[in-house]
């Protein structure tokens, strides 16, 4: 890796951290400058309507997976389990639980506000529910509900739509309007749309650029950072639009020097191009990037930087119609689709992404996005006739991550479409 | 002659397997895993080496027209004394490590230490005997349960701390199985071992003798199993135990389509294709309930051997069914359903069924068992287990052809050695067949 190269990686990845910097500090001086707050969630989260009644968005998810990865989770389940949570219970939810317990201390060491309304638009996870309902115990603050109807049949229709446009005019904004003070502005929200707008084709260009060999990026490692943004507080910012800018440009510049992607261990060989399908293990993220990056395997593409919205396959926010573009949005998040679709999904990526196979790390978790991970495992191999590989790990709980249990899949996945590959070129 | 070696470093035992340069099998060896790895590479490899001479001999004998019921025994009997050899080597290593130990201990430890060792070294020929039976071949359980039942009647009768002379045992065995020793290898103790051998012939003599010129010649190594990262090997020369199992089940039963492997500590499912190539594979996760473990487990709380449970548990003639998968719970379960009066077959009958269960739903999850099946590992050893097996595979997949090779410990080695010559050969893989003269040999 040229100096140059360490550069231009890190203007992207600082714009980021001072980005996340600010907005926490934003909410930990919010009680002195009255600044108000909505606690939100990924999958179907309404960021330029929050942020167009100038609300700060807080993300339990986002929250617990930082802590994840900075090694607090353990004590924060533990702290959530002595509370009577069951070991059976999402971890993401008892490292919520704990870290509020000990303070409500965000990732960046600086302490949360409690929450002045919990947005609970909830899609795909009637988990999120539960969570919420346990906080609106906590906090005794209101909650501003949205249903967001599955895609069960695979399509969005207009009564689906409609059904989510009344919600928001007659439940969602009005709560906002009552809790920020401030009246519903569609002009404002429009300009935070055209801005999401922009953030989104440059974030498209992104993860495409994976098409390239060798792929100049890691789709599902770094793609957790690149859709950072974009998933959490930032949609609809001029922030946002600066930061996949100059996102693209460093990307551009890998592919026209033929670059392959940087993992923390330094630049990656690639030897396997891989389909995921799944969220990381946050605890160890590091390790089981390693385990990936040691056998030259780079996701060229991955279902998980899609669960706060899937901008590749077409959708972009439309500011011509605010309230039906967010239903749109809502609706089309990986987590709202139907197993079909992820089929066709994951099909579709092996094929266009010149993919050797496609991995699943299933999580204990998460039931609701592991129950048929198996079949879809299955019909994908049938389709494209190329190997499936299977993990099995937790988001938050390091109890459930087994490394040489991991290890040993991986190698013996990666090793067996070595061999495949081999047993093609003898016949 | 030039050969490849495979090694599979498991939890519990190492194994080498050393191939011709026309993929045959040449010869096979076991050794209890320590944590010297590189030293348990070398004796499984030792081990393999000296099985392959063994063969030699017996087809220089064949070669030279000596067959039949007395040359199968004198060669018996050549094998009978070099193991005898063998341990005797070894055993003088284990007295001088144990006394130079004891040397700092209270007196009359050292007096009652040399009773011990000195009984060890007398009752060595009785060990040896035609017809002797020794639950182990390794040194270190060999010597150890001697080791124990003397220092227990040693103990008893000077009144001498038992833990304490037991914990000098406990240190120096583990200094003796990690400390290099060319004793054990073929050409240390054949001479004296065909000096010992009654039935000796000059035909046999001569054969030892061609056996142990033939120059042997390591041309390429792989290894695998679960300490195959700590093997002093090069990356390019390690496999993974899955890729490895499904080459080796394909070479001992070339119809094989579906492997399944139950070790001490993993289960895997395996689908392979016509030419051995794993399509498809699934193992237990985190947890090692359903494994080799579990019935050791069980073993240890009903105070059974573990070759004892398999029997034992067809001779139920109604299943208890036992709901616990976590090795702890099921201990548990198994105590509970004593006090209600269950008998032990039965519920040894449950808990094999409850295993099998385990590996049906790997089994179902990496695409299902297709003809020919084949079954590896230790648990394939348990006949409660394959009756199980057999049963469950049937009602759910019909009649199938079930291999299991009293081999099958080799499996994963086997399939290491033959990833090996295709390695140095680059070209596509030969059919062998697991030799399956000369008995099996273990050290």
């Amino acid at each position: 890796m040229t100096p140059a190269a360490v550069a231009r990686k890190d203007a992207s990845q600082d714009r980021q951290k001072r980005m996340i910097a600010e907005h926490f500090s934003r909410l930990a001086r919010a009680p002195e400058t009255g600044e108000k707050n909505c606690y939100t969630y990924v999958p179907g989260n309404l960021t330029e309507l929050l942020r167009s009644f100038d609300l700060l968005p807080v993300l339990p998810e986002i929250n617990a997976l930082q802590s994840g990865m900075r090694g607090k989770t353990r004590d924060y389940i533990a702290v959530a389990e002595k509370a009577g949570h069951s070991e059976d219970v999402c971890a993401y939810v008892k490292s919520d639980i704990g870290m509020q317990e000990m303070g409500n201390v965000g990732p960046t060491g600086e302490r949360l506000p409690d929450p002045d309304v919990l947005l609970l638009s909830y899609t795909g996870c009637f988990t999120f529910l539960k969570w919420f309902e346990l906080l609106r115990e906590k906090y005794k603050c209101p909650v501003a509900m949205l249903h967001v109807p599955y895609q069960g049949e695979g399509v969005v229709t207009p009564s689906m739509r409609k059904y989510v446009v009344d919600q928001l005019k007659e439940k969602v904004i009005p709560a906002l309007e009552q809790v920020s003070g401030r009246k519903y502005d569609e002009d404002r929200l429009r300009e935070h749309l055209v801005r999401s707008v922009q953030a989104e084709n440059d974030l498209v260009a992104v993860l495409q650029s994976a098409k390239h060999r060798p792929s100049p990026i890691d789709a599902w490692f770094g793609g957790v950072y690149y859709i950072g943004p974009i998933f959490t507080s930032f949609r609809g910012t001029q922030d946002a639009v600066d930061y996949y800018r100059e996102l693209r440009a460093e990307v551009e510049a890998r592919i026209a020097e033929g670059k392959g992607p940087v993992s923390p261990e330094g630049d990656v060989t690639e030897r396997y191009r891989v389909v995921v399908e799944g969220p990381p293990s946050w605890t160890h993220f590091r390790e089981l990037w390693k385990m990936f990056a040691d056998e030259g395997a780079v996701a060229v593409a991955s279902t998980y930087t899609k669960v706060g919205g899937v901008y590749d396959l077409g959708f972009r926010h439309d500011p011509a119609h605010p309230l039906e573009t967010l239903a749109d949005y809502c609706m089309g998040c990986y987590t709202n689709l139907n197993l079909p679709s992820r089929v066709d999904m994951i099909t579709q990526y092996v094929e266009e992404y010149a993919a050797d196979g496609f991995l699943i790390n299933s999580v204990k978790s998460c039931k609701s996005f592991s129950a048929g991970q198996l079949v879809i495992l299955r019909e994908v191999e049938k389709r494209t006739g190329r190997p499936g590989g299977f993990i099995e790990s937790d988001l938050v709980d390091p109890r459930y991550f087994s490394g040489a249990n991991i290890k040993n899949r991986l190698e013996s996945y990666f090793q067996m479409i070595a061999q495949k590959r081999a047993g093609k070129e003898a016949s | 002659m030039k050969y490849a070696v495979g090694i599979d470093l498991g939890s519990t035992t190492t194994k080498a397997v050393v191939i011709g340069t026309d993929g045959q099998v040449l010869g096979h060896g076991i050794t209890n895993s320590r944590s010297n790895y590189d030293l348990a590479c070398q004796v499984a490899l030792t081990e393999a080496i000296i099985h392959t001479r063994f063969c030699l001999v017996e087809s220089e004998l064949t070669a030279h027209g000596v067959e039949g019921p007395a040359a199968t025994r004198m060669l018996a009997e050549l094998e009978l004394r070099f193991r005898e050899q063998q341990y005797r080597g070894q055993l003088a290593v284990l007295d001088a490590v144990t006394r130079r130990m004891a040397a700092a201990s209270p007196p009359g430890t050292m007096a009652s230490l040399d009773r011990v060792l000195v009984a060890m070294a007398r009752e060595v020929g009785s060990m040896f005997g035609f017809g002797a039976t020794r639950k182990s071949d390794f040194f270190r359980d060999l010597a150890g349960a001697r080791f124990l039942a003397l220092a227990e009647d040693e103990a008893r009768r000077s009144g001498i701390r038992f833990e304490g002379i037991v914990g000098l045992f406990d240190k120096a065995i583990l200094e003796v199985e990690n400390t290099p020793w060319e004793g054990g290898a073929f050409e240390s103790q054949i001479g004296s071992a065909l000096a010992g051998t009654a039935a000796r012939t000059p035909a046999l003599e001569a054969a030892v003798r061609r056996a142990t010129a033939v120059p042997l010649e390591k041309i390429a190594a792989v290894g695998t199993g679960y300490g195959r990262s700590r093997l002093p090997f090069p990356k390019e020369q390690i496999r993974s135990e899955i890729l490895c199992h499904g080459l080796g089940a394909h070479a001992m039963f070339p119809l094989t389509r579906t492997v399944l492997d139950i070790g001490g500590q993993d289960t895997k499912a395996i689908q392979v294709d016509d030419r051995g190539i794993v399509t498809s594979f699934q193992m237990n996760d985190r947890c090692a309930a359903g494994c080799g473990r579990y019935l050791g487990y069980i073993a240890d709380e009903m105070n059974l051997g573990l070759h004892e449970l398999g029997p034992l548990a067809q001779s139920s003639t109604r299943s208890v069914r036992i709901n616990s998968t976590c090795t702890v719970f099921a201990g548990a379960e198994l105590r509970e359903r004593l006090s209600l009066g269950e008998k032990r077959e039965d519920i040894l009958a449950g808990l094999h069924r409850a295993i099998v269960l385990r590996a049906m739903s790997l089994l179902a999850r990496s695409g299902g068992v297709k003809d020919q099946f084949t079954f590896t590992g230790g648990v394939a050893k348990n006949p409660a287990a394959v009756k199980a097996l057999r049963g469950l595979i049937t009602e759910n997949y019909g009649e199938l052809h079930m291999n299991i090779s009293p081999d099958s410990i080799y499996t994963g080695a086997l399939g290491a050695a033959l990833f090996a010559l295709r390695d140095v050969q680059g070209t596509p893989l030969p059919e062998p067949a697991l030799a399956t003269n000369g008995g099996s040999h273990a050290h």
